[in-house]
């Protein structure tokens, strides 16, 4: 009886050191100017698993720290690692690794090594939390890793003047699965965020913006759902390609201006949703290639100079409940097939009439006009936009199409622009009611 | 001169169809702003009635003004004032006037409504388009002594740049799309007093589109500010061209 009251003293001993461990475990190492430590990479270096190296205030003149133990290199009151251009700055060879609080720089670009602020090689739980990162090769770069939060951090690169090839992405991150990207800044790299073969994962809140490429680009990245972004006057806009399964939500799309610039390009994406979003002020909003089975809902298109340009490749696609107002085309395609659906969207150019006062216009809508299809065909004729003659071309077509898709149209186009918040009740009702017989299609 | 200009303004505000043409453009205008929901929109309204409605209008009560005041003419030649001061007085008298009343009927509710570059631009454009067509009415009247004749040309001459040259434009670019054709669609427009307006405007109303394959071209070249002088520049020329031309015809010629 005495020995199982000793073994329980003793289980609950260990239980009690379990829960105080995180503060009883480990070491903390402070470094500042008048510490035991003066340099971050002599504290990292002699830390041991389990121990909080405590960076405060100041300017570490440093390079090439590596963690080889799963410790946490926290900074305090802002401290600044510049790298003088010497190389990379944080190399992270430990898995259940925290770098938070720092701002690091000054990391020249090296086309061999692909320098970076901060890199993680085949780790594990690894967070990446408030760091700004300012005028670097690569800022943060991750490759064959896993379980990875990457939050609230500050990229910001200087491109003006660069060419592409000389820029790296703000963060780049290959063949590594669950990784959280959530409520980062990016500017000024090659590409904001750049994901290849990354599972299982969710770019969240971030803000990527004047990239010299892409604001945000994927490839055979399936599973991964990107919400709440905003992407801005970036060199070519979005791209994202060869990827099944992913989820666009709550994104933001303005501004990305250039003839090769596209809101949203997506090459073969698959089975995909792309919900609640807004195309602002885009040369093209989307363009699809090779895209089948997307689906998009409650999308605005707004002021784009085309809202989609829908190659005769995509098959399968949804279109419903998306608004596209001011833009100079809705829709352009190259050629005549269409396998894709539209129903209910909203479109300003629509000039039907509602007789039985459903909010459905009764008669059907052609968003794609002659002229889009003569543009494509013939790009300088731009310049005769909003000239009465092709408006009159365009009407005659209209009513007898023979050059535009015959089945590319919105048979019940909705007369009132959908407030995509207020008006749920209507939404749920021509859900039920309309939705109906396309499924059973 | 301004003595004769006075005469002619006071002659054409009493004929009343200058005011309905005022009434006639501020509820237009008023009316699209109202409607159109967004003042994009409503800008966009108007540049259509601009390229259309004005050059017609303009060209059609220059035409009749002018041999309507005819009489009015052979008197003041038998007067010691010389005929280029005549002709000078008549065109600034009908060209002041219209663009007046654009000026009031448009410029005034785009200023309340939709206070913006693009909407300078389309007052602008209008104005400039005012005097290009009521010199070419000009130029109508004097080639021929006979009215109808006069109308005529003036309306074929409304038809050949509001309508008929796009189509021509139209063609051209289909049947040569296999060569590249960026400078010459810029030589085209510069042909075509009304296109030049529609593209100065088009470029702050469409800029998204603009800014894709070729019109980011244009945007470049007429988006500057050096690029806005050479097209306000040709406009003028539009304007001086067939103003110095009917005036030399009218000064040799025996009324």
């Amino acid at each position: 009886m005495r020995n199982l009251s000793k073994y329980f003293v003793c289980l609950l001993g260990a239980f009690v050191l379990l829960l105080t461990s995180p503060v009883a475990f480990g070491d903390t190492l402070k470094v500042c100017a008048s510490c035991p430590y003066t340099s971050v990479k002599q504290a990292v270096s002699l830390a041991k698993a389990g121990d909080v190296v405590l960076v405060d205030g100041g300017v570490y003149q440093e390079a090439g720290i590596e963690i080889t133990q799963p410790i946490r290199l926290i900074g305090q009151n802002n401290p600044v690692i510049d790298g003088n251009n010497s190389g990379q700055i944080i190399t992270v060879s430990s898995d259940n690794v925290t770098v938070q609080g720092f701002t690091l720089q000054n990391v020249a670009t090296s086309y061999t090594r692909d320098d970076a602020a901060i890199r993680v090689r085949q780790q594990n739980n690894i967070r990446i939390l408030s760091n700004t990162i300012l005028k670097t090769y690569y800022g943060i770069y991750l490759q064959y890793s896993e379980g990875i939060v990457i939050k609230d951090n500050v990229v910001k690169g200087e491109n003006v003047g660069k060419t592409e090839s000389s820029l790296g992405n703000a963060i780049h991150i290959y063949k590594t699965d669950d990784v959280q990207i959530i409520g980062n800044e990016v500017q000024g790299h090659r590409d904001g965020i750049y994901l290849e073969t990354v599972k299982n994962s969710t770019v969240e809140r971030n803000v990527s913006h004047q990239n010299s490429r892409y604001g945000l680009h994927f490839m055979f990245s399936d599973g991964n759902a990107y919400t709440h972004n905003t992407f801005r006057r970036n060199g070519a806009g979005v791209a994202v390609m060869y990827t099944t399964n992913v989820r666009m939500e709550h994104n933001t799309f303005e501004d990305n201006w250039g003839a090769a610039s596209y809101g949203l390009l997506l090459k073969e994406i698959n089975n995909s949703v792309i919900y609640n979003n807004v195309f602002r002020r885009n040369t093209t909003g989307i363009h699809m290639e090779s895209s089948s089975r997307l689906d998009f809902r409650h999308n605005d298109f707004e002021r784009n100079g085309w809202a989609i340009k829908l190659m005769t490749t995509c098959i399968d696609d949804t279109f419903r409940l998306n608004n596209f107002t001011g833009n100079s085309f809705d829709i352009s395609t190259n050629g005549n097939a269409q396998h894709n659906y539209f129903e209910h969207n909203y479109w300003d150019k629509y000039t039907g009439y509602d007789l039985d006062k459903d909010g459905i216009g009764d008669v059907p809508y052609r968003p794609v006009s002659l002229y889009a299809m003569l543009v494509e065909r013939v790009p300088p004729s731009v310049m005769l936009m909003r000239s009465f003659m092709v408006d009159l071309l365009d009407n005659m077509e209209r009513v007898l199409p023979s050059i535009i898709p015959q089945n590319l149209m919105d048979e019940r186009p909705l007369m009132k622009k959908i407030d995509h918040d207020n008006n749920r009740e209507f939404v749920q009702n021509l859900r039920q009611t309309a939705s109906a017989p396309w499924r059973e299609r | 001169m301004n003595k004769l200009i006075k005469y002619v303004l006071y002659d054409i505000v009493r004929n009343k169809i200058i005011v309905a043409y005022t009434l006639f453009l501020l509820l237009l205008s008023i009316g699209l702003f109202q409607l159109g929901g967004s003042a994009d929109k409503g800008l966009l309204s108007l540049l259509n009635l601009v390229l259309l409605t004005v050059p017609l209008i303009s060209i059609v009560f220059a035409t009749t003004h002018f041999y309507n005041s005819y009489e009015f003419m052979e008197l003041l030649v038998s007067q010691p004032i010389r005929r280029s001061r005549i002709f000078m007085s008549e065109y600034l008298g009908v060209a002041l006037s219209l663009s007046a009343a654009f000026l009031v009927g448009v410029g005034a509710p785009v200023l309340f409504f939709a206070p913006s570059t693009t909407g300078l631009f389309l007052v602008v454009t209008g104005v400039l388009i005012t005097f290009v067509f009521v010199a070419l009415a000009f130029l109508a009247s004097v080639i021929t002594r006979d009215k109808a004749k006069g109308i005529g040309i003036a309306l074929l001459l409304w038809f050949y740049f509001a309508l008929i040259y796009d189509g021509l434009v139209l063609l051209i670019l289909y049947a040569f799309s296999d060569y590249p054709l960026e400078q010459t669609t810029l030589a085209l427009t510069a042909l075509n007093p009304v296109d030049l307006g529609r593209v100065m405007v088009l470029l702050h109303l469409d800029v998204s589109a603009m800014m894709g394959y070729t019109g980011a071209l244009y945007k470049s070249i007429f988006g500057s500010l050096w690029g806005i002088g050479i097209a306000l520049a040709v406009m003028l020329l539009w304007v001086i061209v067939p103003l110095l031309s009917s005036k030399r015809i009218f000064q040799k010629r025996d009324l």
